[in-house]
């Protein structure tokens, strides 16, 4: 998987980007367009778990996990089979999320993994805050749950497959569609 | 002639599985097809992915996609069938185990509006069963993600939009949520009934095998021009532009009243799972006869 030889060199050329986001240097490198392998820690995140994060953050409560510099996957998985650290986990549509995300995003997130156009709210957010939007690509969520090395639930347990899960990546592929300079891949 | 409704319940829990990992064989050559006359080479890149995802997911015996729907199931019950047992309760149990003892998402909650409690077992289903003739139940199960069906509509034409303004309104859909949707898109468009009657054609129209034309002539000429409007659009393989936005256009009409025009378009994503299987009827109660297959042939 994702290997860099024969296969017709998958996401060759990629840039390797370590999350989450320490500073602000990395972030400045990164142009809408180009493609990218991430590798480390992101914590994956729904509508339901937006709604419940966003909901803590107004009445001053503490979240699931500190959202400094931190970067969330719009995705739920299908329950791990024997053997596997979890099963298929490809993203889920961004759009739905649009109405949370500023949100977040004044609250310290950095990144943001899915599928799909944000809105122009989101993509004002991301330029103010400096933080950047991935996408991967929607329907492969077989190939792309190999990068997945470790997954612990981390909240929400009553949501099932809309829970908090970190999980633990080596050479994701995305590429980045919105950068920190707010400018958008899909406007092109 | 008969057939045991748990027979039609371990079919269905079979069925349910095979859907999710084994991506069938017509969607997977529509792919290869594609990938071989996408002009971006992102794109190409994207759609080997697709079909190497496909291939990765029948090999570990895991879902092409974590989305692995509300299912919809169809039967077409022969009317010389009695079929021993309740076969709604037996459709929602095959389900449930086919999603617990395959490892599929559970994606179903009970209440839409307020509660929004996951089900935990991906019941209940939307079941259609139609009567047809002979003696065997057919059953195809179809798993929808709502990547694609949030991006689908339906809208209340009258006579006087014509074919352009049903043609007018699916590529206007396939514009505003192509990107979303997962593409390659399977497009699913129905015409005519009532409000209804459109919707549930559109999604029938996605049972149909990619590469099948309708078989009246004029409404194939609509379908190939379509799919040419579409791939025109750009949107291309997972949104991040391309020649292949659309494999197939797949157009089902029904008669309608005077005063009406109603067309929905139902999208379907790259993913476009179903299963099929059937059970044979037979001559004395307690029968254990199968004899099951998919609509694909596999990659």
């Amino acid at each position: 998987m994702f290997e860099r030889k024969g296969h017709g060199e998958f996401w060759d050329g990629a840039l390797r980007v370590s999350v989450p986001f320490t500073g602000a240097g990395p972030l400045k490198r990164l142009k809408a367009g180009t493609k990218v392998l991430l590798s480390g820690t992101v914590y994956t995140a729904r509508d339901a778990a937006h709604k419940r994060m966003v909901e803590a953050l107004e009445k001053g409560e503490e979240l699931p996990f500190p959202l400094d510099g931190q970067v969330i996957y719009y995705a739920g998985p299908c329950p791990a089979p024997p053997g596997r650290v979890i099963g298929s986990l490809g993203p889920t549509t961004s759009g739905r999320i649009d109405v949370y995300a500023p949100r977040l995003c004044a609250a310290g997130l950095k990144g943001m993994i899915g599928k799909g156009k944000r809105s122009k709210a989101v993509l004002r957010a991301i330029a103010k805050y400096g933080a950047v939007y991935f996408a991967t690509i929607g329907g492969a969520g077989a190939l792309l749950s190999e990068a997945v090395k470790e997954a612990e639930l981390v909240a929400y347990p009553d949501l099932g497959p809309e829970a908090i899960y970190r999980l633990e990546i080596v050479d994701f592929p995305a590429l980045i569609a919105v950068d920190p300079m707010g400018r958008d891949m899909y406007d092109r | 002639m008969y057939v045991r409704a748990s027979d039609i319940e371990d079919l269905v829990r079979e069925l349910c599985i095979k859907a999710a990992i084994e991506l069938p064989g017509d969607v997977a050559l529509a792919l290869l097809e594609a990938s071989r006359k996408e002009t971006s080479a992102l794109g190409r890149e994207i759609l080997g992915a697709l079909l190497k995802n496909a291939e990765f997911a029948r090999e570990r015996r895991i879902p092409i996609c974590q989305d692995t729907g509300l299912t919809y199931v169809f039967l077409d019950v022969g009317r010389d069938v009695r079929i021993e047992g309740d076969l709604k309760e037996a459709v929602t149990r095959g389900v449930a185990r086919g999603y617990q003892e395959g490892y599929l998402r559970k994606s179903v909650v009970k209440d839409p509006l307020f509660h929004r409690e996951n089900t935990g077992d991906n019941t209940p289903p939307v079941i259609h069963i139609d009567i047809v003739p002979g003696s065997d139940v057919k059953v195809t199960v179809l798993p929808k993600g709502t990547g694609s069906e949030n991006m689908s509509a339906i809208k209340m034409l009258t006579p006087s939009a014509g074919p352009q303004g049903v043609m007018d309104f699916v590529l206007e859909t396939v514009r505003q949520g192509g990107p979303n949707a997962c593409p390659p898109l399977v497009v699913g468009v129905g015409v005519g009934g009532m409000m209804d009657t459109a919707a549930f054609l559109a999604k029938k129209a996605l049972l149909r095998p990619v590469g099948d034309s309708n078989p009246d002539p004029e409404i194939a000429s609509m379908e190939r021009q379509l799919l040419t409007a579409i791939n025109n659009l750009g949107i291309g393989p997972g949104g991040f532009g391309g020649s292949t936005t659309a494999l197939a256009v797949h157009i089902e009409t029904y008669p309608t009243h005077i005063g009406a025009l109603p067309v929905a378009v139902n999208l379907q994503c790259h993913a476009a799972r179903r299963a099929t299987g059937v059970l044979r009827g037979a001559e004395k109660p307690c029968s254990k006869e199968r004899d099951t297959g998919s609509s694909g042939t596999g990659l």
